[in-house]
């Protein structure tokens, strides 16, 4: 079986980074699979893990009394999804849910932020990933909220 | 015997395409969503073809209403019929979305500037649409798809803003199901039962499958996305000589004559509605215009 490196070593979010920095990052990882409805992750949960989507579909959920799950976006294979892990109280503010069978890494949120402290140049490179990670999802958010296609 | 004088006649005039309209029935009304019709017309007079080539437009009259620039969505390959992806958004496009079987609809054109369909054999084909800006496209797809051998990848990217707003939803799904072209469908919102994407099209151009320097890319949508596609394409290595975009805005007399539909110094009906971005990019995101 593929090592959990060698499986970020080809992840999109994780491209270019050096073997040192991919070994310690992998040594916080385990693979995970989710069944179709299973949760990855709850509104107001701790938020323990930092998901790299490997294969399947995760839809993001706003759950609305009224209407029911609110599909906001969802997060494919090559995608990440874990938002908010690096601010306190680190909990999650959406529900996640599989779409089908779904295999992740998760990445235990605690660990990897005890890397990031104790090497600096393995926490920037993560750090500029993931700004830029939070860039695109910011301008993608914007991009829904002016209903582009309303007429 | 003295000839008779010679009565005077008053004959109508041959209708030209270009300022009197041709007479065109409605052979079928489809609805699409809620607001938006696709017409089937055939010539109602003399001709029984109107070849266009994909990107084209024709003005739509509805008799005692009004006249409505709308773009050619059927196949160039069958000229025969003629095809409009209608929305229903003023009093002209109303009364066309109501029409049916047996209507009469005044039709000039074909008008402007084609999609690059030729020039872009041997690339790869890239189409990013949002919402009815799939309708200008499909010609190109229906050409694209026809003549598969002629390119390498064909990507396909819809966005709409829900599932009951997408059109050619049956189409969608079979193209989807040809193994020779991918089909990206994403929508902004969506009940739980939808099983495609969520999220803005945007988002899903770092999905495609193309070798920027060896890409033509067509794109048709609201100006917000094709700025923001514009940027995505660009970002992955497309250059802006080989960027296509329709520009739909303001047209009214489709030969240039009238003013209404000048950016900066082109004018849309006329030097357009496709351009090379690298044409249009200084005036592409001004708020001016």
């Amino acid at each position: 079986m593929e090592t959990i490196e060698a499986t970020l070593a080809a992840h999109p979010f994780f491209q270019g980074m050096t073997p040192q920095h991919l070994a310690e990052i992998a040594a916080c990882g385990r693979r995970v699979q989710f069944n179709a409805d299973d949760f990855l992750c709850r509104e107001d949960e701790e938020a323990l893990d930092f998901y790299v989507i490997i294969s399947g579909s995760v839809s993001v959920e706003i759950f609305s009394a009224r209407r029911g799950p609110l599909t906001t976006t969802t997060v494919e294979e090559g995608e990440v999804l874990g938002w908010l892990w690096f601010e306190k109280p680190y909990h999650w503010h959406l529900d996640a849910r599989a779409r089908q069978v779904t295999r992740v890494v998760a990445l235990g949120v605690e660990a990897l932020k005890a890397k990031c402290e104790a090497d600096r140049d393995l926490g920037y490179d993560l750090m500029k990933r993931y700004a830029h990670y939070l860039a695109v999802q910011f301008r993608v958010s914007k991009l829904q909220l002016v209903d582009m296609y309303g007429t | 015997m003295a000839p008779e004088p010679e009565k005077p006649t008053s004959r109508l005039p041959e209708p030209d395409g270009l300022l009197l309209p041709h007479l065109f029935r409605v052979e079928s009304r489809h609805r699409e969503t809620a607001d938006t019709f696709t017409l089937t017309m055939t010539p109602s007079g003399s001709g029984s073809e109107w070849p266009f080539a994909p990107g084209q437009f024709n003005m739509l009259t509805a008799f005692g209403i009004g006249e409505v620039p709308i773009s050619i969505s059927g196949d160039p390959a069958e000229p025969q019929r003629l095809i409009h992806t209608i929305r229903a958004v003023g009093a002209a496009t109303r009364h066309l979305c109501k029409l049916g079987r047996g209507d009469l609809v005044g039709v000039r054109g074909p008008f402007g500037t084609a999609w690059p369909v030729k020039e872009a054999e041997g690339r790869d084909l890239v189409f990013v649409a949002g919402g009815l800006g799939l309708a200008p496209l499909r010609p190109a797809i229906y050409h694209a798809l026809a003549n598969r051998p002629a390119y390498g990848n064909i990507e396909i990217i819809y966005g709409a803003r829900s599932p009951q707003d997408m059109l050619y939803f049956r189409e969608l799904k079979g193209w989807r199901g040809r193994f020779d072209a991918r089909v990206h469908v994403t929508v902004d919102a969506a009940p739980p039962e939808w099983r495609g994407r969520v999220g803005v099209v945007t988002k899903v151009i770092d999905l495609a499958r193309f070798d920027p320097p060896h890409t033509v890319a067509l794109m048709c949508g609201p100006g917000v996305m094709m700025r923001f596609t514009v940027q995505g394409l660009m970002a992955r290595g497309v250059e802006p000589d080989n960027i296509y975009v329709s520009m739909e805005r303001n047209m009214q007399c489709g030969l240039g004559l009238c003013g209404h539909c000048q950016l900066g110094p082109v004018f849309i009906c006329k030097d357009g509605p496709v351009f090379p971005f690298s044409r249009i990019k200084d005036w592409f995101a001004k708020r001016e215009v």
